[in-house]
């Protein structure tokens, strides 16, 4: 068993290597001279002499591997390098930036939760009954909607024709209020689906007709033992969302102005500042895996016979 | 019962002639379209819905209507095209692992295992971002995971058809490999794949106009939903049918071909 798990952890290290080497291809064979680009941003005639100058100065001009070994060194010593634009070290800015998305991103998940967990049960227990038909029908058309759209929809109604919040998010309270609904919108769909689907497949099982014939309450039943039994596969469920989570909020923290690492990367992508776009990727690609195997895990320790 | 997989069929019907309509629409853009999507006009800048302008006019005093219809066409036709480049080369790839096996399965397929293992959008945010391209690299940086589906799938129904004597038959007959994939392994996996991709439309077209939202799909001036609604963002206040329309088709074309694939994977389910 501690050997799969140690399996799966070694796993994962590969992964990640993979991962940060093709960042680092990727961010090597991207059209787009940085060094020139700095140059020209700065308001320098770009020379050949001088352009040649810049691109050693920023250690453009060493070979792949070189670059590569050095910049993953760095990163696991917390190290994520130089940004091209100010030449502020990246990873303050990384984490000042992922700390807002954090919050941000658990607040919707914390949401979303909360909304969908009662629809997909009511959902499941009244199958067919209007309660469902209302709750499929919303869960249809919030997947089908793109989170830029609803942002940009409970911009224009709350802000401009109910002028009940401020446009531009600030780090507070009532600044969250619309970027979290807005990545909860296709979430609460996705979820009160899931939770119906897998609340359905337990209720149709042996033990709830055992436990019905013994005369056990319904409500004793859902709550306690179809619930339970279905908390493994709601983690399966929000682990599997952490990645459309995760591209959401780079949309979301665009639109609302939002101070968090999706905001920072989208300023970077403008900006060709590569150390912080590679920072992202990495950072993100480490949270996702960790996120599914840490499910995984939790999902043995609710229910031992599951194989992780 | 009868009646029910009737129901299921005429759902399907329903929903597969509301999208060849939207599909013919955008199709007929420049027939439909009263007014040049690009003519900019300075007389007649963020003018209100009116007979001339049905959906108003924008910043540049170009028509809305028009440009919405254009945008159809640029929407769905790189969302086809993309669904359906996926669809040839994962079900390719996917056919010759399961059909062959061996080192080049066992590459192909890890490949495929490692574009899963990140987040899609993630992904394609970071690559559009680099490639700097345009819809091009839009769709590129979608189709990198996108593929792997389809191989995926393709893989595990060739895999079952393999089995089957009519494929030794051939095989003992001497016909090669190749044939005996597009001939024989193709048809009968043929059905799974295609409703797989139709179910995918939906979700690329959020994809791609998502990453033209924001700024990394389409490139302005050209027509398209998402970077209509980025543009017209700014001056939602003084302009709401800027981007109420185009979020509107939005939603509608996106709801369209959502409910098709959900039509069809349910009459599948029933038949």
């Amino acid at each position: 068993m501690n050997n799969k798990v140690i399996k799966r952890i070694i796993e994962l290290i590969l992964l990640l290597v993979v991962l940060s080497l093709l960042t680092f291809a990727l961010m090597y064979l991207a059209p787009g001279d940085p060094a020139e680009k700095r140059l020209s941003s700065q308001g320098v005639a770009v020379t050949k002499e001088v352009l040649n100058a810049e691109r050693a100065r920023m250690g453009l001009l060493r070979p792949f591997f070189v670059r590569y070994g050095e910049w993953l060194w760095g990163i696991i010593h917390g190290d994520f390098g130089i940004s091209f634009k100010d030449d502020m070290p990246v990873a303050p800015k990384l984490i000042k930036g992922l700390k807002n998305t954090v919050v941000l991103a658990l607040s919707s998940l914390m949401f979303s939760l909360i909304i969908s967990i009662p629809l997909g049960l009511v959902a499941a227990v009244k199958k067919n009954a209007l309660i469902d038909h209302v709750v499929r029908l919303l869960s249809f058309i919030g997947n089908s909607l793109p989170n830029f759209l609803v942002s940009v929809l409970l911009m224009y109604f709350f802000c401009i024709k109910l002028n009940m919040f401020p446009i531009i998010a600030e780090g507070n309270l009532q600044g969250l209020f619309l970027p979290v609904i807005s990545l909860s919108i296709p979430m609460i769909a996705r979820f009160s689906r899931m939770i119906r689907t897998e609340v359905l497949t337990q209720l149709s099982e042996d033990y709830v007709t055992g436990l019905r014939l013994r005369g056990v309450k319904e409500k004793y039943i859902l709550l306690k033992n179809v619930f339970y039994n279905s908390i493994g596969h709601i983690f399966t469920i929000i682990a599997l969302q952490i990645g459309v989570l995760m591209g959401g909020s780079v949309v979301i923290e665009t639109i609302f102005r939002w101070p968090g690492i999706g905001k920072l990367v989208m300023d970077s992508i403008n900006a060709r500042d590569y150390p912080v776009i590679m920072g992202f990727v990495i950072i993100m690609g480490t949270i996702y895996v960790g996120i599914n195997l840490l499910s995984d895990l939790l999902n043995k320790v609710i229910d031992p016979r599951v194989e992780v | 019962m009868k009646s029910k997989k009737l129901k299921l069929k005429r759902k399907v019907i329903i929903a597969a002639m509301i999208a060849i309509i939207l599909i013919v629409v955008a199709l007929l853009a420049e027939v439909i379209a009263p007014n040049d999507p690009y003519a900019t006009n300075a007389t007649m800048i963020r003018k209100a819905p009116s007979a001339e302008y049905l959906f108003g006019t924008d910043n540049l005093g170009r028509c809305v209507f028009s440009r919405v219809l254009y945008g159809a066409r640029t929407t769905i036709s790189s969302t086809v095209f993309l669904v359906a480049i996926s669809f040839f080369i994962g079900t390719l790839i996917g056919m010759i692992c399961g059909y062959y096996g061996g080192i080049v399965d066992e590459v192909l397929m890890r490949v495929a295992d490692l574009t899963l293992a990140f987040p899609q959008m993630v992904v394609a945010i970071a690559v559009a971002g680099l490639l700097d391209g345009g819809l091009g690299g839009a769709m590129i940086a979608l189709g990198i995971t996108m593929w792997t589906s389809f191989a995926r799938l393709a893989r595990s129904h060739t895999l079952t058809v393999k089995q089957m004597p009519f494929i030794t038959a051939s095989r003992l007959a001497g016909k090669s490999g190749a044939y005996i994939i597009i001939r024989h392994i193709l048809p009968n996996i043929l059905e799974p794949v295609l409703i797989s991709a139709l179910t995918q439309i939906g979700t690329t077209m959020i994809g791609i106009s998502g990453l033209s939202f924001l700024g990394l799909g389409v490139v302005a001036p050209k027509a398209e939903w998402g970077s209509m609604i980025s543009e017209a963002r700014a001056y939602i206040q003084i302009a709401p049918w800027a981007v109420l329309y185009p979020a509107a088709a939005t939603i509608i074309t996106i709801v369209v071909f959502n409910y098709l694939g959900d039509a069809v994977l349910e009459y599948r389910d029933n038949a």
